[in-house]
Parts: structure tokens; C-alpha cells; sequence
């Protein structure tokens, strides 16, 4: 408590009143506006408790007269920003492709949309052109395991492939070489053909053994000169594009113990106009049918 | 003269204690009514204790500091939930011990990654991120496939998140280990495994015993899957 407020003589000011040890401090007060306007902060607080949810009550804190919530706010953006093309959007789903391709106007919105989707959800695993990488197929090429056409496409993407999705694409390549159904030297020389099919290695005489498996054993699904089935999605050999490489080990590895992607269904996380815009966009990277 | 503050000014001992009780009268406003609004955790269907194997990813992921680049929360602002589906709720990480939440996004926010990429994707990403992601920053965790994952303590993990209110059952307890292999085998028999935790991923067990690797995948898969949100009207989150 101040005891002996008095006047300094030096500096013409008050002093504090306090006093330690015989030292004195002079009053300094806060600047006049400073203090304004820390009161007008703490009305501004209440005004904000009141508007705002705040109070902690019970069980339940206070809703604030203006009802706002940060959550409805935030969903409220997103609706806003989704009216903005709901209308192109609706007829992109409503539509059909050929109806879609032939409206262009329609369809750059379609491919617009396409391409912020497939940058979000599908340049991961399939990069940012669709130029793919080992173990996940390129979309720039003409090669489809499941089919290249605007349908095929569509519903690869909606439901997956082995994703566990009811629909979803299934094949499985037998494990020629762990389940023992081929000799290592058998699965070595269904090898040396196979490369002789995309030109990598020549046909001899020493690559007919190969044929002789590959006729008895991959045919069936990959067809007699590797053109591949998309129906059960075997891969066309004889192409140029490999998923897993196209070294002789990579062969060997593949027909040993294959490795068999897996492409998450989306109709879960992409309503199908957003599924039918990605499709144009896929569609469009250079390999659609 | 009833109160003289000279009196607090002159004795730190009493100086400490008042400063003290100040400052826990600040605490216990914002913390204590926590413990009793109602509408602090949403009461959504679907979330579960982490299984055995993911909650060992789990442990991986705190371990290698995941957190430091990774953030597992999509705010309710508008770009975020754009970009990584519904807004996170409290409701999803109750049962972290600690909450993974974060702060940095060096790297994208992990909150809904779960079944956004294949189990494949995730191998090879972790092995070198570049392969997939080139313009990634991300560093090689390849190593975490040559460990072996030590889960010899699993079942004691689940006691300690018991302790502080993960409900998990005695059942839950006994079978850890096996959940834990199952999950790693996709050849194993996955029924009792997926009653008690539905929607576990199944990784495929690479090499000869589970690495780290594969307990970190089947954690990153669950990630942000427990909840339909087609059965939540989204009036009932606003708060």
C-alpha cells in the first residue's frame, strides 16, 4: 500500500509511494489511450461470450446468439464452392460419355475437374501424367489390362481391382514356381520365350522348349502370342510396357511368385460424376480407346 | 487495512502459493469442464480400440517420429476437407494414448489416408519414397523391413491402454498375439480377428516374420476408416 505519495524534486513528478531501503520510483502511469483501449477489449470479450458459444454449463456450453459453429461454417464452404458447378456437375453424371463428348463446353469442365481429382486421389501410385511406375500401370500407354474404353475405365476406378469391393476386377496367376506347378528350368525357359515375344530377346531353336510351356501353361489366359485377355485381366506380353520390368529376373520373379496389384475401389471417397469426370481426364492422357 | 499486498511482495514463500492458486484457478476452468460436457466426443458408431498389430504400427510410427512431418487431423476449414475427406472428430482418436494429431505438415496430413492406396503402394513408398512420389522429401524407411517386429509384450501393450480407458476385453488380451499374426497372414483365418476388430487390414507378410514395416502399413490402412460418415447427419457434429 502506498504509503507517502509525495512530489520528486528533481523531476517535478509523483512518486509511487513505495519505498525499499530508501529507494523511491516514480509514478509512470499507462498512456491514457492504452488504458481505453484495454477496457474496450474486455466489453468487446463480452459481447463475444455472448454471440458465440463459450460458456462452459453443466453438461452443455452455450450456443451464443448467433449459432455459429466452425464445423457447420466449414461444410457450409464446401457447399457453397459444390453449388457453384452442382449444375454442370449433375449433367455430367446424368449424361452419358457420348453425350458429354459431344458438348465441349461440358467436357473441359469435365476434363478440369478430372485433372484436380486425379492430382489429389491417383498421381500416387500412378504419377503425375499417368506415366506410372513399377508395380503401377502407366495410363499414357495403349496398353489396358482391364480395358481402355471411357466404360472399362469408369469401372475399374469405381469399384477396384481385387479391393475387396463386391464388384470389383479379380484374377489370380497361379504361383508357378511356390506352388511347384513348373520346374525352375521350366519356369528359365517359359522366360527366354516370353522376351522373344516383345522383341527382346530372338526366337531360336533353344526358345522352343519355352513355347512348348508357354502354349501348355500361359496361354490360356495371356492368349497363344501373348496378346493378353482383358477380361480377366492377363496382361498383353507381347507389348511394350511391363508392370513389374522386363529383364529375364523380372519375368522369372513374376512367373515364380506373381505379384498382383491392388487398386482401391473409390465409390466410397468420389461420387460418380466426380468418378465420370476423372474417367474423361484418364480417358484423355493419350491411351483411351 | 485489510489486505496488504506488501505482504505478498515481501515473502516469496507466500508469493509462490498465491501465484500458484491463481494459475490453477485458470487451469481448472478450461480443463475440468471437459470432463463433463457431453458434446466434447461425438457420439458416432464405428470406432474401435487399435487391433494388436496396428496398435504395434502405432508404437512404430511414434518411435520414427512420424509426427514431426505428419499431421492426423483435418481441420473444419473448407480446403482441408477438400483435399482429405470430412473433417477429423474427436471421437476418432479417443482412444490414443497419446493422440497423434501434430502440428507440422511437411509432409500431407494422414488422418483419412487409410485404404487410399493399396498395401503395395505403402511397401513402396516407405522403401523409397521417390519411387513413387519423386518430388517427395520424405526419407527411406526401408530399414523398418529388415526388423523384426518385437511383440512379444503386445498383450501387455493392451493392459497399459486399458489402464488409462481403451476398453479392451480379457478376450481381446489373450488372443493379442494371435490377432497380431493373423493380421500378418493372408493365408491365416481372419474371422475372429475381424469380430473383434472390424475393418483391420490384412498386410501380406513379406518376408519370413513380420517386420516393422508391416505393422506400420496395417496401422496407416485403419487410418480414418472406423466411421461411415454416410450414417452421421451432419447436423449432429455441429458444436
Amino acid at each position: 500500500m502506498p504509503t507517502k505519495i509525495e512530489k520528486d524534486a528533481i523531476t517535478g513528478r509523483m512518486t509511487t509511494g513505495h519505498e525499499w531501503d530508501g529507494i523511491k520510483e516514480l509514478n509512470t502511469p499507462l498512456p491514457k489511450w492504452w488504458v481505453y483501449v484495454y477496457a474496450a477489449t474486455v466489453v468487446w470479450a463480452i459481447g463475444m461470450f455472448i454471440l458465440y458459444p463459450a460458456l462452459p454449463l453443466g453438461t452443455h456450453a452455450s450456443k451464443g446468439l448467433l449459432g455459429y459453429s466452425s464445423r457447420a461454417d466449414a461444410m457450409a464452404g464446401v457447399a457453397e464452392m459444390q453449388a457453384l458447378h452442382a449444375e454442370q456437375m449433375k449433367k455430367i453424371g446424368a449424361l452419358s460419355f457420348a453425350e458429354i463428348e459431344r458438348d465441349p463446353a461440358l467436357r473441359e469442365v469435365a476434363l478440369t475437374a478430372g485433372r484436380v481429382i486425379f492430382a489429389n486421389n491417383c498421381q500416387p501410385c500412378h504419377g503425375p501424367n499417368g506415366q506410372g511406375g513399377p508395380g503401377f500401370p502407366a495410363l499414357d500407354t495403349d496398353v489396358w489390362r482391364w480395358g481402355g474404353s471411357l466404360e472399362a475405365i469408369e469401372r475399374t476406378i469405381t469399384h477396384g481391382i481385387r479391393s475387396g469391393d463386391p464388384e470389383a476386377h479379380d484374377s489370380q496367376m497361379p504361383n508357378f514356381g511356390t506352388d511347384k506347378l513348373l520346374k525352375p528350368e521350366e519356369i528359365a525357359a517359359v522366360a527366354d520365350y516370353v522376351m522373344t515375344l516383345y522383341g527382346k530377346a530372338q526366337p531360336s531353336p533353344a526358345t522352343e522348349a519355352g513355347a512348348k510351356i508357354f502354349a501348355d501353361n500361359c496361354a490360356p489366359c495371356h492368349g497363344a502370342n501373348g496378346e493378353g485377355n482383358r477380361d480377366i485381366g492377363a496382361p498383353p506380353l507381347r507389348s511394350h510396357v511391363h508392370l513389374y520390368g522386363d529383364t529375364r529376373e523380372a519375368v522369372i520373379a513374376q512367373v515364380t511368385h506373381p505379384r498382383m496389384g491392388v487398386m482401391p475401389a473409390w465409390n466410397k471417397r468420389l461420387s460418380p460424376a466426380e468418378i465420370k469426370a476423372v474417367t474423361l481426364y484418364v480417358h484423355s492422357l493419350g491411351g483411351g480407346e | 487495512m485489510a489486505f496488504r499486498h506488501e505482504v505478498l511482495e515481501k515473502n516469496a514463500f507466500l508469493l509462490l502459493v498465491a501465484a500458484l492458486v491463481t494459475v490453477a484457478i485458470g487451469g481448472m476452468v478450461e480443463i475440468i469442464p471437459q470432463f463433463f460436457i457431453e458434446n466434447t466426443i461425438e457420439p458416432v458408431k464405428g470406432v474401435r480400440p487399435y487391433s494388436p498389430l496396428e496398435l504395434a504400427g502405432r508404437n512404430i510410427y511414434i518411435r520414427e517420429g512420424c509426427y514431426l512431418c505428419h499431421s492426423q487431423q483435418i481441420r473444419a476449414l473448407r480446403d482441408e476437407v477438400e483435399r482429405y475427406g470430412h473433417y477429423s472428430l474427436a471421437a476418432e482418436s479417443m482412444y490414443d494414448h497419446p493422440f497423434q494429431w501434430g502440428s507440422k505438415r511437411i509432409g500431407p496430413d494422414l488422418a483419412r489416408v487409410g485404404g487410399k492406396y493399396s498395401n503395395d503402394w505403402h511397401y513402396a513408398h516407405l522403401r523409397n519414397p521417390q519411387s513413387v512420389v519423386p518430388e517427395s522429401l520424405m526419407p527411406s524407411y526401408a530399414f523398418l523391413e529388415e526388423r523384426p517386429l518385437d511383440y512379444a509384450h503386445i498383450a501387455d501393450d493392451l493392459i497399459t491402454n486399458r489402464k488409462v480407458g481403451v476398453p479392451y476385453s480379457d478376450e481381446d488380451v489373450k488372443n493379442a498375439i494371435a490377432d497380431l499374426e493373423a493380421q500378418a497372414d493372408p493365408n491365416a483365418d481372419h474371422t475372429a480377428l475381424l469380430k473383434r476388430y472390424p475393418k483391420a487390414v490384412i498386410v501380406p507378410k513379406n518376408g519370413q516374420t513380420i517386420s516393422e514395416m508391416d505393422a506400420l502399413v496395417a496401422y496407416l490402412q485403419m487410418l480414418g476408416t472406423l466411421v461411415d460418415f454416410k450414417d452421421v447427419p451432419e447436423e449432429s457434429l455441429d458444436r
